[in-house]
Formats: structure tokens, sequence, C-alpha cells
């Protein structure tokens, strides 16, 4: 069964249509790359993913459970939408770390306000805790920032806050982690180790959605890549068949491009 | 007239300008955050009629305010204002005067109140949002802080505005410090009028201090 099932979804911002029915379906723990130009939607889609807009129209259906549907609007209770969200991460392309909070606070903030909702959390408060503090400290180590923890967001470069959104969003344990164009605020020089992060998180049971300009990335890190251009997926396949034998053919002008600069 | 006895009677009249000061910051800081909860209100009824709240408040000079409520309510509702405030007697002219302070503070407080909030990135809440935060979260963890960091500025310059607008209470009778040193002029006594100067010079002074040491506190971050 697919972890993550879109179904025709459409979303217009006043007069223009930047959602035009996309659709598309995810196994899990596969790695799936959004590209296209700017303005085709791409990071539209991940905010209606994420619940930070409501799409016009269509389904999303994460392991079987329909999240949203158009057809069917029951009332959304603010806890009711935040419960949906959670069944997603996101890195946004601007970090957006809370700059007064430490990296370790950044990364077990939402954890332990979530821990709250606990029906054992008052008698088991310092335990619960310990074990919040305690993996969230792993995680940071994963990123590769254990050095850090102590930091605020201004001590640290572009591409260390970034690190930090990511591990951030890890804590939660999404089934669904997306990325928003997660280097394209970046120095050249530290897309790198972002993107090495990035590839270190593949695993067997970690579903990634990732929207990048990075080519080389998507071809090697993607199982499948879509290419969405006007709000639509022109291209849909694997790394292989959608670099290498592109049928579309704004995806070949795409290609050709992208070559030139 | 000696020095000793213009510096305790002046400091009498002072004692009336920092209970208006004290009492006022008290009451216009919390309504403050009402009224911007007004101006911010999604729901527009409420949003119009606190903003032309606002707009009169502040497009009307405090003097005015002060006249309307020491003779409003008397003239045309004939309500007297109490003698006694916490159990203790007082003139009731204070009364007015702290109605007319704490409505024109709590305006334009609030006012940097929506500064401060609106200048909060979009992507503070959008992150605290797909973290599963409620918006209760959201405001008081992520917004709240970074709010302070940013009016304190504003409001240190607000707050030292309001310790000299409280010598305005003379125009209704309130006798603070400028009143009693006009009276010594009166008298042809002269150099008490300059002399309150230096007290409201020290107050600010020492506020001046109070705020560089909260602007120092909240600066082990930056954003």
């Amino acid at each position: 069964m697919a972890i993550l099932e879109v179904r025709d979804l459409k979303k217009s911002f006043g007069d223009t249509q930047v959602l035009k029915g996309v659709g598309f379906a995810m196994e899990k723990g596969e790695v799936l790359a959004i590209i296209g130009s700017s303005g085709s939607g791409k990071t539209t889609l991940l905010r209606c993913l994420n619940f930070l807009e409501t799409p016009d129209c269509g389904i999303i259906t994460v392991n079987g459970e329909t999240l949203f549907d158009s057809d069917n609007r029951s009332p959304h209770s603010e806890g009711e939408i935040r419960k949906k969200r959670l069944h997603f991460g996101l890195v946004f392309q601007s970090f957006n770390l809370f700059p007064q909070y430490t990296v370790l606070k950044n990364v077990s903030l939402a954890v332990e306000l979530l821990a709250r909702e606990r029906s054992d959390y008052k008698q088991n408060k310092s335990e619960i805790l310990r074990e919040i503090d305690s993996s969230a400290r792993e995680i940071i180590g994963r990123v590769g920032l254990s050095e850090k923890m102590d930091a605020y967001p201004f001590q640290l470069s572009g591409g260390q806050q970034q690190r930090v959104a990511i591990a951030r969003a890890l804590a939660l344990k999404p089934e669904i982690l997306c990325f928003d164009e997660p280097t394209s605020a970046l120095d050249p020089e530290l897309t790198g180790e972002v993107l090495k992060v990035i590839r270190s998180l593949k695993s067997s049971d970690r579903t990634m959605i990732v929207v990048t300009h990075e080519m080389e990335f998507a071809r090697n890190v993607a199982d499948k890549v879509i290419f969405m251009a006007d709000g639509q997926v022109e291209e849909e396949g694997t790394a292989e068949e959608v670099f290498e034998r592109p049928r579309s053919q704004r995806t070949k002008a795409f290609f050709t491009n992208y070559k030139k600069s | 007239m000696s020095f000793q006895t213009v510096t305790r009677m002046l400091l009498g009249g002072f004692a009336e300008n920092g209970f208006i000061f004290i009492m006022t910051l008290l009451m216009a800081l919390p309504l403050g955050l009402v009224i911007t909860f007004g101006t911010m209100s999604s729901i527009r009824p409420v949003k119009w009629l606190t903003r032309t709240f606002v707009w009169i408040i502040r497009g009307t000079p405090l003097m005015l305010q002060l006249f309307v409520v020491m003779y409003v309510p008397g003239l045309l509702f004939d309500i007297q204002m109490p003698d006694h405030m916490l159990g203790v007697q007082v003139n009731p002219r204070m009364y007015s005067a702290l109605i007319a302070f704490v409505i024109n503070y709590a305006a334009y407080i609030s006012e940097i109140y929506r500064g401060g909030i609106e200048s909060i990135p979009k992507g503070q809440y959008e992150a605290g949002q797909v973290l599963g935060m409620t918006k209760g979260q959201i405001f008081f963890k992520v917004v709240l802080m970074q709010v302070v960091k940013r009016i304190i500025p504003p409001l240190g310059n607000e707050i030292i505005t309001l310790v000299k607008d409280t010598s305005l209470a003379r125009v209704i009778a309130v006798q603070e410090i400028l009143w009693i040193a006009e009276e010594f002029s009166a008298r042809g006594v002269i150099w008490p009028l300059f002399y309150t100067g230096v007290y409201f010079l020290v107050f600010c002074g020492v506020l001046t201090l109070l705020f560089g040491y909260i602007e120092k506190k909240l600066n082990y971050y930056r954003g």
C-alpha cells in the first residue's frame, strides 16, 4: 500500500491557479525529488501536504487514512489539523529556527510540548523530559552538530542552521519528511553539508519528498523524480528515466536550460 | 524659603506624578494588549471599532481628554468620581486623571504591541504549525519572547514620555509637582519651577538605565 497518495490537488490564489490537478503516490522508504522551474507549484504542493495551505480540491491519503478530501470536508478543528500535520515534517528554505532558543531547545521544544498531552505526563514528567533530551541530543549528533548543542542560531552558519532545522523536523518522527528547497538560501560551499545530511537520512522506513534545484542530488538520491510545470506533473519516473530519457518536450527544454546556466 | 522645604514640598508633588505613572503603567500595559487583539481581530466590526477608538485617542490632545473625563461624566450623566481609592482617601480628580491617562497610553501601547507582533516573520508561525504546536503554544513559546525583545526600545520611549506627561494632570487641578512649583512662583519665588526639572531628569535617568539593562539582558540572541 502506498504510504502517501495525492489525487487531483488543486489550489488557486485569487485568479492564479497554482496547482492544476496534481497527483502522485509514494511507497514507504522512497525518496521523491520534485524538480521544475520557479512558479511551477512545487512549494505550494508541499505547503498543501503540511496543511499550511488548504487545497481547493483533491484528496490526500497517508497510510490509507484520508487526511484531506475536498468532497467530504469534515469541519476541521485546529486540533484535528494539528494531528494531521504530524504525519508530515517540513524543512523550510529559510530554516525558520527559533532565534531565542539554543540548538538543543529548538529540537526538543515541540516534542516537549507534545508530550504534555500524554496521559502519564504528570506522573513521569522528569523521566519523559530526560528521554526527550537524550533523543534530541542523539538527533543533533546525527546531523553532526554535537559541538553546537548550546549555541544560538545566530552563532551558526546557514548550513549548520539548516541541519538544526532538519534535526528539529526529525525529532517528531514524521512519517513523511518534506524539504522545500533546503539549500536555496545557502552559499554554494554550504549546500554540500546539508545535502550530505539529507542523503544520510535515506533508509527503508523514512519517506522523503525533496523539492530541489540540485539536479545532481536529485539524480543520485531520489528513487523517483517528478518534473512539475505550470501546476501539473509534467513527467514522472525513476531518476534514470526522467534524467536520461525524458519524454516530454518541456522536461527536455528544462534540462537544456539548466545545463546552459 | 529654604532649599530643604522646597525640596520636600516638590517631592510631595512628585509623589502624585509617580502615583499616576505607576497606576497608568499597571493598567495600560495589559489593556493595551486587549486593544491590540481588537485591532488585529479578524472580526471586521471589532477591528474597525478598535481602530477608530485608537484613531480618536491618538488624534486628540491628552489635555483635551483630561478635560473630557473631568467634566463630561458630571455634566451629562451626573456621575461623581469617588474620593477613595484602594481604601485611601484621594482627590476625586485623581480618578479622572487616571482614566484619561490609562486610556490614552493603552491606545499608544497597543500600537507598539501590534507593530511588534506583526514584525515577527510568518515563517516563525509556520515553523510552529508544522511542528504540531497549538496557536497558544506558538504565541507564548515562539512569538512572545521575540515580540518582547523588539518592543522594549519603543516601549521605553513611551514610558519615558509618560513620566513627563504626568504633569499634564495639573490642568484638572491635581496637585502634582508643577502645580506646587507654580504656587511658589505665584508668591514670587521662581527657582523651584526650574528645580522640578531635576526630579524628572533623575527619574527618567533611572528608567533609561533600567531599559538599557533589560535590552542588554535580551541581547543574548539576535533576530
